[in-house]
């Protein structure tokens, strides 16, 4: 049954928008219409939380406007996003960044930020393991400190 | 009156080009083929009765299966009569599809609501319940009275009380149809429409 619906659906799904996670800083283009009139506003924010899937996949994103927090739910494939742009990605614990209403000052809009140099490290490790076949520690250890 | 009798698959999104999200239906409605013409000198009445969904020969009745060799058509699971349907060339055999609708109609669509079981007069009928304080015990979601002890000293007929709930003729009308798409006869309509999912619902137009 699922397979119908995704029938009608599939044509529907962006597949324009950059991947993004929970924490991530990101800027949101939205077409605002103004009677006969078309702009583009930018939301910039915190994305708190991601919520089902799909064709009705939303996304909510947390911006402090004014020192009033602001919150907006945008459905990830509605035709009003121009554009989305992934600033910063964030490394957090929660799935639902919910804390951040509690949040005042400073703390509200901040975030750590991702480390990707593990990441990096693994790629590059598993290149080189590929292509020379050295011992494993060795070469790890290398390219650990060159990326330091 | 036109109509197709079709399947309830399930309910999901579709966006419009402002940008505005609007809940709909998706309907697998026919091929339904055209197993009898009924008309007013034979019958007493004008009708076409419809045919949908094809099955094996072999779980039909044999006087059905002999009805549908006659009418030309595959054996067929459910059938539909609909009044005054215009006729034109139709011919019984005839397939009708989907496309007798198109996008924008308003129509009627009728189907058996999901069964409820034994409720109570709150959700059954939305009675409001007693008060939850005032030292009540026991009359949260009571129905209060149902007669007056000395006048009428017996209960009115049609005092609605508690019961089985669901499982009935439900016709919801003024539905739009947002979008159809001819090749997988689906047809997609806004809002909600009565029925389980693969209940069997019918679709009509003026």
């Amino acid at each position: 049954m699922d397979k119908k619906i995704n029938l009608v659906t599939a044509s529907q799904i962006r597949n324009d928008i950059p991947d993004f996670h929970i924490g991530d800083t990101v800027a949101v283009s939205v077409n605002v219409i103004e009677g006969d009139k078309e702009r583009i506003q930018i939301f910039k924010g915190i994305v708190m939380g991601i919520k089902g899937g799909g064709i009705s996949k939303t996304f909510r994103v947390r911006k402090i406007s004014n020192g009033v927090g602001v919150e907006r739910i945008f459905p990830v494939n509605s035709p009003k996003i121009a554009k989305l742009e992934v600033i910063k990605h964030g490394s957090v614990r929660r799935a639902k960044l919910y804390y951040l209403r509690g949040l005042t000052g400073k703390a509200a809009s901040k975030i750590k930020e991702k480390k990707r140099v593990r990441k990096v490290i693994e790629d590059i490790v598993s290149e080189s393991n590929n292509n020379s076949g050295n011992g494993v520690s060795e070469t790890a250890e290398t390219v650990k400190e060159n990326a330091v | 009156m036109i109509g197709i009798i079709g399947k309830k698959i399930g309910m999901t999104t579709v966006y419009e080009s402002d940008g505005n999200s609007v809940p709909c239906t998706v309907i697998e409605a026919g091929p339904c083929y055209i197993t009898q013409i009924k008309n007013k000198d034979k019958d007493g009445y004008d009708a076409v009765q419809l045919g949908f969904e094809e099955m094996k020969e072999k779980n039909s009745l044999k006087p059905l299966t002999g009805k549908f060799k006659k009418a030309g058509t595959p054996v067929l699971r459910h059938l539909k009569e609909i009044r005054d349907y215009p006729i034109n060339e139709l011919k019984e055999g005839d397939q009708i599809k989907v496309d007798i609708f198109k996008e924008g109609d308003i129509v009627k669509v009728k189907g058996v609501s999901k069964g409820k079981g034994f409720q109570g007069v709150v959700k059954r009928h939305g009675f409001g319940g007693g008060v939850r304080t005032h030292g009540q015990s026991d009359r949260l979601r009571a129905p209060g009275s149902i007669g007056g002890s000395s006048y009428p000293s017996r209960v009115f007929k049609g005092q609605r009380m508690a019961g089985r709930t669901g499982g009935d003729n439900i016709s919801v009308r003024n539905l739009k149809v947002v979008r159809i798409f001819s090749d997988s006869n689906l047809i997609l309509i806004k809002g909600a429409v009565p029925g389980t999912k693969t209940g069997i619902v019918e679709i009509y137009k003026n």
